[in-house]
């Protein structure tokens, strides 16, 4: 059993060690703190020619991402907060994913980005942002979600040894999720989804995070006779809808929970997809659970309703279901104060 | 004689383009490069074999300085299977990797990152390589200018920055832009070696550009070389626009003598160059008439073209 954080880990050591194309570099990354401990030994391993800490230039260091990756080598631009990616969206959206298409073949990107997104602890409007669906809507760039610490190596691994731009979003609080996984180097395949939880009368197609509050909730839900099958999407792009379409045609419910907001988000394509391939299967509308459409409030109370939660899900499956309204008050919920009690 | 096969290519080609555009088969935005060519060609010319450059969408004269070929470079004009691209990039994308010309972009100052990065490569390979990052002045009102300038400066790389300065960002001057004299007096503070200059005259652009070269690798540290020029037409299109009344026209003596094709000619002439510089010009003029015309009758990509390269590896 290893953390998400040290599979991370894990899969930088062993493809630093396969692959000496490959370098580490973005703000503060060879700090004391390591980019919450994801990049340790990797300084004192490969050197500061291959981990390294760079200027305050997100938009030119993205750029120099691109053009080292063209020249041959195979760069890691890591962002220890997905809102300060979009400094350097321009060079993602305009050259990055395009430019394999642009030079018709003949120049490969392949760059990793690593960013990491937030939660709790007044992380507050700038520190919590998710944003798959703006990188996933541009045709060239490939996104994943890791939930489990298996797909954390696999899916960082393939993000590595794919030819194109790989955006790898990794969620705070699952670093401290512990889970089994192998010790040697291997791939999770991009665009394959997986289920996480078997279950035959409601799918819950969930991104990142939302699979830890799904599995809470299939919990309490299996209590009352309800089996929940979960998908946890890893892949944004390209997506496995096909897997989530088998699912909904064998339950013929489905809601998306998504780790960001609703409004012309990515549950509306999960939606969307789905409509096309199994209308007829649904026997309820499908259900979309996300942010509340606003900025994300720094103050706790404010903050617990903005994200959507395990309750939030029970809730809905109730209604799908049409069964009655359970008492979940002697039920423990995750509070990342069991893990982090602050101050910063 | 090779500086001026180069220059007249150049003008050649855009003569070209400038006769045929009317038609409305090359259906894509021109940025014209009179005026400019003693820039593109003294530079490339003083650049070491293998180098890489990267330009911006007023890139036709780096694209025939460092290729010479003109078959491609017509039919990506006119958005045919044969351009350098296939047609999917137009004349604000051209690139020609096996030449050096890695890529060119239309959002003014993103290339710069990416001269960076192939300097960064080159380095961290230990390779005798020199980046070559052009852009306009422009691109000096971008973060990501100053960021690759320090960001170069602090890391050593070997990356030739050339601001190609027409004082026109679009339709806007520098005195209406800047809220500072000299950009150069602020780059000076910078650790790299920094020269400027007239770009008109290919021979004197040559040899700045030579120095430029030499002390990026006798110093180790990079080197910006500002060269000033002309731009002859509207900033889109094959037209003058002097009747927009944002700048001046020059009186045709005055803009003769600061031709950039014209006085390397006259010197040619005056050396007794005569014949074989009539015949360059009609070699040339053969060349881009034979491409032009190659490239009309070529056939267009297949529609599957277009779902195919988004990825790499499918």
């Amino acid at each position: 059993m290893i953390s998400y954080c040290r599979a991370i880990n894990e899969a930088l050591h062993q493809e630093m060690a396969r692959d000496e194309r490959i370098f580490v570099y973005g703000l503060d990354v060879a700090d004391h703190k390591r980019t919450f401990g994801s990049g340790e030994g990797l300084l004192e391993s490969f050197g500061p020619k291959r981990y390294f800490t760079t200027p305050l230039s997100e938009d030119a260091m993205m750029g120099l991402g691109g053009g080292a990756a063209v020249a041959g080598l195979h760069p890691i631009n890591v962002h220890i907060r997905v809102d300060f990616l979009l400094l350097a969206m321009n060079q993602l959206a305009n050259m990055v994913a395009p430019m394999h298409y642009g030079s018709n073949g003949k120049l490969s990107v392949p760059l990793v980005i690593r960013a990491i997104i937030g939660r709790g602890w007044g992380q507050g409007f700038q520190h919590s942002k998710t944003l798959h669906s703006n990188f996933a809507h541009i045709p060239g760039l490939k996104v994943v979600m890791p939930t489990t610490p298996y797909d954390a190596k696999g899916l960082l691994i393939a993000a590595i040894r794919d030819d194109n731009p790989v955006l790898v979003l990794e969620h705070r609080l699952l670093y401290w999720q512990e889970g089994q996984v192998p010790e040697e180097s291997f791939e999770t395949p991009i665009g394959k989804a997986n289920i996480l939880r078997s279950g035959s009368d409601i799918t819950i197609a969930a991104i990142s995070w939302m699979n830890v509050e799904a599995y809470a909730a299939a919990r309490i839900m299996e209590r009352r006779g309800v089996t929940v099958e979960i998908i946890d999407l890893r892949s944004i792009a390209p997506l496995d809808d096909d897997l989530i379409a088998a699912s909904v045609k064998k339950t013929g419910h489905l809601i998306v929970a998504d780790y960001d907001w609703v409004n012309c988000g990515f549950s509306a394509e999960i939606a969307a997809r789905i409509y096309e391939k199994c209308m007829s299967y649904l026997k309820s509308p499908i259900a979309r659970i996300g942010f509340a459409p606003t900025p994300c409030p720094t103050t706790r109370p404010l903050e617990n309703l903005f994200y959507p939660s395990a309750e939030t899900l029970v809730r809905a499956i109730e209604q799908k279901l049409d069964l009655d309204r359970a008492d979940l008050s002697g039920e423990e919920f995750f509070s990342y104060e069991n893990k982090f009690k602050g101050p910063f | 004689m090779d500086l001026y096969k180069k220059m007249y290519l150049i003008r050649e080609a855009e003569a070209e383009i400038s006769r045929e555009y009317y038609k409305d088969e090359m259906k894509t935005p021109m940025h014209m490069s009179l005026g400019s060519e003693a820039i593109s060609v003294g530079v490339c010319h003083a650049l070491p074999k293998g180098s890489h450059v990267y330009g911006t969408y007023r890139s036709h004269a780096l694209y025939l300085a460092m290729t010479g070929e003109t078959n491609e470079f017509f039919a990506e004009m006119y958005g045919k299977a044969t351009g350098c691209a296939g047609g999917k990039a137009g004349s604000m994308h051209l690139s020609s990797p096996e030449h050096g010309l890695m890529a060119i972009s239309a959002v003014v100052g993103t290339t710069i990152p990416w001269a960076l990065g192939d300097a960064f490569a080159a380095s961290y390979n230990n390779l005798d390589r020199i980046t070559a990052a052009f852009f306009g002045d422009g691109a000096t009102d971008e973060g990501s200018f100053w960021e690759s300038l320090n960001a170069a400066c602090l890391m050593k790389l070997p990356i030739l920055f050339v601001c190609e300065d027409n004082d026109l960002a679009i339709h806007t001057s520098s005195v209406q832009r800047h809220g500072y004299d000299s950009l150069t007096e602020i780059i000076k503070n910078f650790r790299l070696n920094v020269f400027e200059g007239k770009g008109n005259d290919v021979e004197k652009v040559y040899s700045l550009a030579n120095k430029a070269v030499d002390l990026i690798r006798s110093e180790q540290q990079s080197s910006l070389l500002r060269l000033t020029y002309y731009r002859y037409l509207e900033h889109v299109g094959v037209n003058e626009d002097f009747n927009a009344g944002y700048r001046k026209k020059p009186e045709p003596q005055e803009w003769l003598q600061n031709d950039p094709v014209y006085q390397l000619r006259q010197k040619l002439l005056k050396a007794d160059y005569l014949n074989a510089v009539e015949e360059i010009e009609e070699q040339i003029r053969k060349q881009v008439l034979a491409s032009r015309i190659k490239a009309q009758e070529a056939p267009f990509p297949n529609g599957d073209e277009l779902m195919k390269g988004v990825f790499c590896g499918e």
